[in-house]
């Protein structure tokens, strides 16, 4: 099962201590050949600690780091195949395009005519062959972006670190910027680890996400299963918009529990087999907008599997496709909806009485560890 | 009206630095050139001429003299650097944000007290009866006294320790300026410390160590208290020679010339200086 050579990169037992600060704390993954991974956690869980230690910046306190099958630990920074592209890109100022690109290869001590070949051939891959004599100034945010990605691929390296290499861009070009990350990936076929806190980048690109807190990772899944499958309310809150109450387990069996909010409401969820919950213990309860449908009271058609709640609208958030309702509950809570706003009378108005539903299925409960009391 | 109250506030703004160029700088040597261009040829009796140049040309002492300043001062702005660039990396690269303050202010102190009184703590401590040479006697290592100062290892480091600040401040406000990924994208490529020294560090910080060679260039060159003070009367700086003309010898138009001699010299060895680094004033000076 653990071949060595189907992984780029192995991190076992991570551990990286600042003094009494655990920045990672035993983290252990393996990313296979080729994928795009991604490393997503708010600021400050470490998550800058572990590429850094992966690029060869900081030692780990204790654990060990392989790539492509050997431990790197003893190796610096300069000797290790792993190349990274910096939050803001790190481009040399003083030397133009072409130089930036050909400086690895120079350090590599590769002929002057084969570097200019594989210059040459890196712009072409990257769609931008003509820039090869400007400087860096002349460059566009996503020309840039490029170059700093051309610069390290390059060196074909065995995995490319990116460190939210968007965060400076607008957000247009951050969109387009998202997919071109991606088509890359695919066009080069290296490993990809990518790190931010902006969920919808390590939703869109990824393959697999990690989701980090706290020093340690959270949990690891492709993206539609840390979305409809999160392990822990870190993950659950984190990750996509979603409605929250506090509350505390009334009753429970195999499939289902019965909890009953801090509000009074009595609410069923999917039972997570691994939660470890028994009656009476405190539980964060998550609901996406998306599932919950609120329509105006008249139209009521509750079925037994599902959650219903009642209240009026507050207002409507309207964002095109995207839009919500923001709905007041009869005991006073703020609620979230999807709805289609179609422009036509049947649309909801701010003071509709409306009736709200989702599936019993759609209702996510996790132990309440305390994450969320300070918000 | 808006753009008449810009326009004021920009002349206010401008005027006095206009005065300083025009009062200060440019009238003053424009009286020197007018200066160095009459030839005494009877008391009293003037006519204009190049006879104060051409003496400075037959004189072989005087262009030795400007020669020699010259490339001391060259050796003394290459010693700043070598030894102001690790200073300077370190304060702004690797110091802990605290300790930077400390570090800098350090640098500083040696500014409040006058270069006069520096250059006398100098004697001090190297002169024949003074502390090191007491100190060697004493230690039983010399048995006679030794005259540390007049000769040009002394000047040269006395001129050094004078600027070696202005190499310093200009170097560490480039430095800081250099984002540190920028340094470790130079290893994560794979280069090794000495080219990211090379093509990294040295090319981003040149605006700084060209115009702090520029500063310690010219004020060496132009120095007149510290050479005196620690080479003697044989220290042979140009600036001396100025001072004879004008004081010594009441020759003020030979003492004009010798000045303009000296402008344009350093002015040519700056020039020469940029040209061989392929460095221009604008991308460099204009930017640090």
């Amino acid at each position: 099962m653990t071949n060595a050579q189907d992984y780029d990169l192995e991190c076992t037992n991570l551990m990286k201590h600042f003094g009494a600060v655990r920045a990672v704390d035993d983290v252990s993954f393996n990313i296979p050949k080729g994928s795009f991974f991604s490393i997503l956690g708010p600021s400050g869980c470490g998550k800058t600690t572990l590429m850094r230690m992966i690029a060869g910046f900081e030692n780990p306190t204790s654990g060990d780091i392989r790539i492509k099958g050997s431990s790197v630990l003893n190796t610096p920074p300069n000797k290790r195949n792993v190349k990274m592209v910096f939050q803001h890109l790190a481009l040399f100022p003083m030397m133009n395009v072409y130089d930036n690109i050909a400086y690895g290869l120079k350090c590599n001590g590769v002929s002057a005519g084969e570097i200019e070949t594989k210059v040459r051939d890196v712009l072409e891959r990257i769609a931008l062959p003509d820039v090869a004599k400007r400087e860096i100034h002349q460059l566009s945010g996503g020309q840039k972006q490029r170059i700093a990605i051309a610069r390290c691929m390059v060196l074909d390296p065995d995995v490319l670190l990116l460190d939210e290499p968007l965060g400076a861009l607008d957000l247009k070009l951050r969109e387009a910027m998202k997919i071109e990350l991606k088509l890359l990936q695919h066009q080069f076929n290296t490993t990809f680890i990518y790190i931010t806190h902006d969920q919808s980048e390590a939703l869109v690109m990824s393959d697999h996400v990690a989701i980090m807190n706290n020093g340690k990772f959270e949990q690891i899944g492709k993206p539609e299963e840390l979305y409809h499958k999160p392990d822990t309310a870190f993950v659950a809150g984190f990750v996509g918009d979603s409605n929250r109450w506090n509350g505390s387990v009334i009753n429970m069996d195999a499939k289902q529990i019965k909890v009953e909010t801090d509000t009074g409401l009595a609410l069923v969820c999917q039972r997570n087999p691994n939660d470890g919950l028994s009656n009476g213990d405190a539980v964060n309860i998550f609901v996406r907008p998306e599932f919950i449908a609120a329509k105006k009271t008249k139209t009521k058609s509750s079925k037994d599997t599902q959650n219903t709640m009642s209240g009026a609208v507050d207002s409507i958030l309207f964002n095109g496709a995207n839009s919500r309702v923001l709905v007041r509950s009869d005991n006073g809570q703020l609620i979230e909806a999807d709805i289609v706003v179609t422009g036509s009378a049947s649309d909801l108005r701010s003071g509709d009485n409306v009736n709200m539903s989702w599936a019993h299925a759609q209702t996510m409960c996790f132990a309440d560890k305390g994450e969320f009391d300070a918000k | 009206m808006q753009s008449d109250i810009k326009r004021l506030s920009l002349i206010l703004l401008f005027a006095p630095f206009a005065l300083w160029i025009l009062l200060l700088i440019i009238l003053p040597h424009l009286g020197m050139v007018v200066l160095s261009l009459r030839e005494k040829v009877a008391p009293r009796v003037y006519e204009f001429g190049f006879g104060n140049y051409i003496d400075f040309i037959n004189e072989p002492i005087y262009w030795n003299t400007l020669l020699r300043t010259g490339s001391m001062s060259i050796l003394v702005t290459i010693l700043a650097l070598l030894i102001g660039f690790p200073i300077a990396y370190y304060i702004a690269k690797i110091a802990g944000r605290r300790s930077r303050g400390a570090l800098f202010l350090l640098c500083l102190i040696p500014l409040w007290v006058s270069d006069l009184i520096r250059a006398f703590g100098w004697i001090l401590l190297l002169r024949e009866t003074g502390v090191f040479s007491s100190f060697l006697q004493w230690s039983g290592m010399v048995s006679e006294p030794i005259e540390f100062l007049y000769n040009d290892v002394t000047v040269v480091m006395g001129l050094v320790y004078t600027v070696i600040l202005f190499m310093i401040v200009p170097l560490v406000s480039t430095l800081d300026g250099m984002d540190d990924a920028m340094i470790e994208a130079g290893y994560n490529l794979g280069g090794n410390g000495y080219t990211v020294l090379r093509r990294i560090i040295v090319p981003y910080a040149m605006p700084g160590i060209v115009s702090g060679c520029i500063v310690v260039f010219m004020m060496t060159a132009g120095s007149y208290l510290t050479p005196i003070l620690l080479g003697g009367k044989n220290s042979s700086w140009f600036t001396e020679q100025i001072y004879d003309q004008f004081i010594t010898r009441f020759n003020w138009e030979s003492g004009a010339a010798f000045g303009f001699l000296l402008l344009a010299f350093t002015s040519f060895v700056v020039w020469l200086g940029l040209k061989l680094s392929g460095q221009t004033l604008a991308n460099t000076v204009a930017k640090s």
